[in-house]
């Protein structure tokens, strides 16, 4: 185990640049690696990733190793976990770092299974233990009613999954150097076992949760498609986008993606309005993030009024309208 | 075609926040009096998606869960559902064991059920939230395995599988056997039919011991886990909300809007 040494991260890439996540996860590594006076290095996979390798010396990382391959091009499970196992195997890290993203969800397990590690997942918090040295990640269960904190024990690497916009991302610095690794993915298309028939992107209507300041959610408490015009209707004054609770989206009143949650978007906007939804904890584990909670909501007891700063109890139906009358008058001037 | 479906039973994650408790000394959950225990939420859609398989290409089920006290009530609930066959895995060595050893049991208990094509789980057990011991049991297992599945669908001698993306979903082909972790938007689970009930009722649902599926309960001891709990604590939540009141519904909104406005907000 003591041959375990540093921090590798899995990063990923989004439309030719590291993804948002990516530049959390180098936050977050630079300050672990600085603590335990360890190297930070990332893995890149895809089919012509190269370029960025500067970009991730520039936000903290010591090495870059990576891996390119056509296969690689995009995410693949079987592709991605050879490729990352084979690189822990060589570089034996002490601490492997993913996103809790649809990428990390998917490898995350697999390397602990396929290297017989230790993995915590959905991490919103991450120290160094002073005792013994070792990872201790924070992470919400029970939907949010808790927050457990894990140790890997026994095996390395201590593998955790982040989640999105919970740390702090790095800072870039062009003057920093570092090494670049190349490695030879050689992952051949027939050891492929799962094939990727087919990738379908589905566009989201108006503007996306995840860059969204203003948000407005329905919850099951709207009742019908055709109440649920009246979100997107304030959604539109405000230039912001839609999101729901799992409830609404499973009743057909608006596309799953719009979901918001634990296993839904993680959003955290300037402002975020929720009508006619109860304030369930795994809801809340997609919103906390945001500066300002507003809640409507007819029952007064409703758990979102204990995580909203502002609050009108009342019933949607009217409140609504009257809401965007005044705002329209308030956003004229 | 023979499906292996792994449910877990766990405390009902619906209840209010309210009633949630811990026990911070022993960082355990404490159960909410008088709320029965229920089968985890994203299990029950894998059910589903066992039974849809079974009617429109005719599939045995088997639902297996490891667990203590009144465990068999979740794999009774599959059965009603349209399962076939239940088996439980009680063992005091399988108390608090990690998503590691959970794997390990798991795994032990298909070897020992042998022939099947397709293992199903939940993407996360919704207790814990780790969504770790479906990958890690294809990994032990050897076969192949896709996560977050929308839809599953046999086709060309294996499964075509959705999975669930960012921004939309993906569509792959896996050979048989292999294990597909499910999402709820899979669809609602069914209702338990009236005959279904009974059946369930009637069954045999056998309990395994780790005698039985060959795990040395050394094998399982908490000083070989992988993954440790440290600390379990509840949140604090310091947020005091202002609720906007006003003589009616309409009135209090239009007093919304003006303090969003001049708290600068919006
Ligand atoms: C493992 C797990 C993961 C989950 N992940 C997610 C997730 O990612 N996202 C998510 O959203 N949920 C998730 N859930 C579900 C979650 O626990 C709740 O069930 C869900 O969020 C409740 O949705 P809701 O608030 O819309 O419905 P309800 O809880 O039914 O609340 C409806 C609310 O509407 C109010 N209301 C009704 N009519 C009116 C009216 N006319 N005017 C004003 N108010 C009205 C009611 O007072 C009530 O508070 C998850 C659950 C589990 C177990
Ligand atoms: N005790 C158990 N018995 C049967 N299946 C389980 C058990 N624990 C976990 N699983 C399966 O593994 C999935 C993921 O669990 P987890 O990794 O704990 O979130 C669950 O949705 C179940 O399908």
């Amino acid at each position: 185990m003591d041959t375990h040494k540093g921090i590798l991260l899995c990063g990923e890439i989004e439309k030719g640049r590291l993804a948002p996540i990516t530049v959390e996860l180098l936050g977050i590594g630079r300050v672990l690696a600085d603590k335990t006076g360890q190297e930070l290095s990332i893995l890149l996979m895809g089919s012509d990733v190269g370029g960025l390798s500067e970009e991730a010396l520039a936000y903290g990382a010591d090495k870059v190793y990576v891996a390119e391959n056509p296969l690689l091009e995009h995410y693949h499970s079987d592709a991605c976990t050879m490729v990352a196992a084979d690189l822990c195997r060589k570089a034996l890290p002490s601490i492997l770092l993913l996103g809790n993203t649809d990428i990390g969800r998917d490898l995350a397990p697999r390397l602990a299974g396929r290297l017989q590690a230790g993995l915590a997942t959905d991490a919103v918090e991450l120290d160094i233990d002073p005792d013994t040295g070792l990872l201790v990640v924070t992470r919400p269960v029970f939907g949010g009613n808790a927050l457990a904190s894990v140790m890997v024990r026994n095996v390395r690497p201590q593998i955790a999954t982040v989640r999105p916009k919970t740390v702090k991302p790095a800072e870039k610095d062009t003057s920093r150097q570092g090494q670049v690794i190349r490695m030879v993915a050689e992952v051949a298309s027939s050891t492929l076992k799962v094939q990727v028939v087919e990738r379908v992107e589905e566009k989201v209507e108006g503007v996306r949760l995840e860059d969204a300041e203003v948000v407005v959610s329905g919850g099951r408490g709207i009742g019908s498609s055709q109440n649920y015009e009246m979100i997107w209707e304030l959604a539109r004054l405000l230039e912001g986008a839609v999101g729901a609770t799992r409830p609404a989206c499973e009743e057909g009143w608006i596309p799953m993606l719009h979901q918001v949650g634990q296993t839904g978007k993680i959003v955290s906007p300037k402002l975020y309005i929720a009508v006619a939804l109860s304030g369930a904890m795994q809801h809340i584990a997609g919103c906390s993030g945001s500066k300002c909670i507003v809640a409507i909501n007819q029952d007064p007891e409703a758990n979102i009024f204990k995580v909203a700063h502002y609050g009108v109890v009342g019933d949607f139906k009217e409140i609504l309208p009257a809401f965007m009358g005044k705002l329209k008058e308030l956003l004229a001037k | 075609m023979h499906i292996i479906v792994c449910v877990k039973q766990i405390p009902d994650p619906e209840i209010p926040s309210a009633k949630f408790k811990i026990d911070p000394a022993t960082k355990k959950v404490v159960p909410p009096a008088g709320v029965p225990p229920v089968i985890s939420v994203f299990d029950e859609r894998a059910v589903e998606a066992a039974c849809q398989l079974k009617d429109k290409n005719g599939a045995k089920i088997t639902v297996i869960s490891m667990g203590q006290g009144k465990v068999a009530d979740v794999v009774k609930h599959a059965l009603s559902m349209g399962a076939d066959d239940g088996i439980t895995l009680q063992d005091s060595a399988f108390d608090n064991l990690d998503s590691y050893g959970t794997a390990h049991v798991l795994s032990k208990a298909i070897q020992k059920i042998g022939e099947y094509d397709l293992v199903l789980c939940g993407r996360q057990a919704a207790d814990w939230d780790s969504g770790q011991v479906g990958s890690i049991l294809a990994e032990m297992l050897g076969i192949p395995v896709v996560t977050i599945a929308r839809n599953i669908q046999a086709a060309d001698g294996g499964l075509r599988v959705e999975r669930v993306l960012k921004d939309g979903y993906e569509v792959v082909q896996a050979p048989m056997p292999c294990l597909v972790t499910v999402s709820n938007e899979v669809g609602l689970p069914r209702l338990p039919t009236g005959m279904g009930i009974i059946t369930a009722t009637r069954k045999k649902i056998p309990a395994w011991t780790a005698q039985d599926i060959e795990i040395d309960p050394a094998q399982v001891a908490p000083e070989g886990a992988h993954t440790e709990i440290v600390k379990l604590s509840v949140p604090i939540r310091d947020v005091q909300c202002e609720i906007v009141t006003g003589k009616d519904a309409g009135e209090a909104a239009v007093e919304l809007a003006v303090r969003l406005r001049a708290a600068n907000i919006i």
